[in-house]
């Protein structure tokens, strides 16, 4: 903890830490905070915040009488990389609804994982576009707990209509050794997808 | 029609003190970009906390190893907009010190990403 704060001198100063976060996304229970849990090193922890049903500033509450209100639940887990770095691990809000607080989520993540159940494939179409709207670097990772995998990894890929450059790997999001494989998964592909797409 | 006496609420109303309340209304902390991930921990020596109000001084008790803003707004059960204006507070003066925020650009550079991955291999 040498690291933290060896400066105290005062306001604005900066800490030596950072933190980065990758998204978990994909439809209403398909294992989204399962595969937190799977590997983060706190209990997935949930906030729940009031947001605007209108605008895509979840911050700004003000004239907030005038808007309509709701809460959204978000769930996250945290892995320490090094004493330097720090991990967060976003489920998304499951309802469509909900994902324009992807925006603050979104903004400045490594990439996401969507995770995709074969037994309802469609219920991830909405977090596809998505997260290739926003050019978020993302692998699809199929949760096969079931130990019902009935599709190859190509008939997903053209079910969902990938891109061949987008990593598909099967998963089981209970056990941390296949969460930390398509985490791993994740971040070579979007150390790649850097390379080759320069940052805007 | 409620008794003189009766209680007219129940936990169904939700906590007597309004989230907003504990911000005097505010809901944007100073223009310090903080943003769900951004981390912040207490200054060592921060001394009296007596004239802070509870909410601040239990962060700066949560706060004596970095945790994220989002971090603390589920262990206060706060939201976050709330957590951020307390924070902001905290950090004006001088008693809370902050990450640089990570959202405000993607600029993460390679070695970053690397330190990442070399990371999450050795779990």
């Amino acid at each position: 903890m040498d690291s933290v704060a060896s400066d105290r001198s005062g306001a604005g100063q900066a800490l030596d830490v950072r933190s980065v976060k990758i998204l978990v996304a994909g439809g209403f229970g398909v294992g989204k905070t399962t595969m937190i849990g799977s590997i983060s090193e706190i209990t997935p922890m949930r906030t729940e915040e009031a947001l605007t049903a209108i605008g895509h500033d979840v911050d700004d509450l003000s004239g907030v009488e005038t808007k309509t209100t709701t809460t959204v639940a978000l769930d996250f887990g945290r892995i320490t990389i090094d004493p330097t770095i720090i991990l967060y691990l976003f489920g998304t809000p499951g309802q469509e609804r909900y994902w324009f607080m992807w925006d603050e989520l979104s903004s400045g993540a490594i990439g996401a994982v969507v995770l995709a159940d074969t037994r309802r494939l469609e219920s991830c179409f909405s977090a596809l576009d998505f997260v290739e709207q926003r050019a978020l670097p993302f692998v699809v990772a199929v949760n096969c707990f079931h130990g019902t995998q009935q599709y190859t990894v190509a008939e997903v890929r053209q079910a969902l209509d990938l891109d061949p450059a987008v990593p598909i790997v099967l998963c089981d999001a209970r056990r941390k050794d296949s969460t930390k494989q398509v985490l791993v998964g994740l971040v070579q592909h979007a150390i790649v997808r850097r390379a080759t797409h320069p940052v805007r | 029609m409620t008794a003189y006496g009766e209680h007219w609420y129940d936990e169904d109303a939700g906590p007597l003190v309004r989230p907003y309340a504990l911000t005097h209304g505010r809901t944007r902390a100073t223009a310090l970009g903080l943003d769900l991930v951004t981390l912040v921990v207490s200054v060592p020596t921060y001394g009296d906390v007596s004239m802070l109000p509870p909410e601040a001084a239990l962060i700066l008790d949560l706060c004596v190893r970095p945790l994220s803003v989002v971090e603390l707004s589920a262990r206060l059960r706060l939201p976050v907009v709330v957590v951020k204006v307390l924070l902001g507070d905290l950090i004006d003066s001088g008693l809370v010190l902050m990450s640089e925020p990570a959202d405000t650009s993607f600029d993460y550079d390679s070695d970053i990403l690397q330190a990442v991955l070399d990371g999450l291999r050795s779990l």
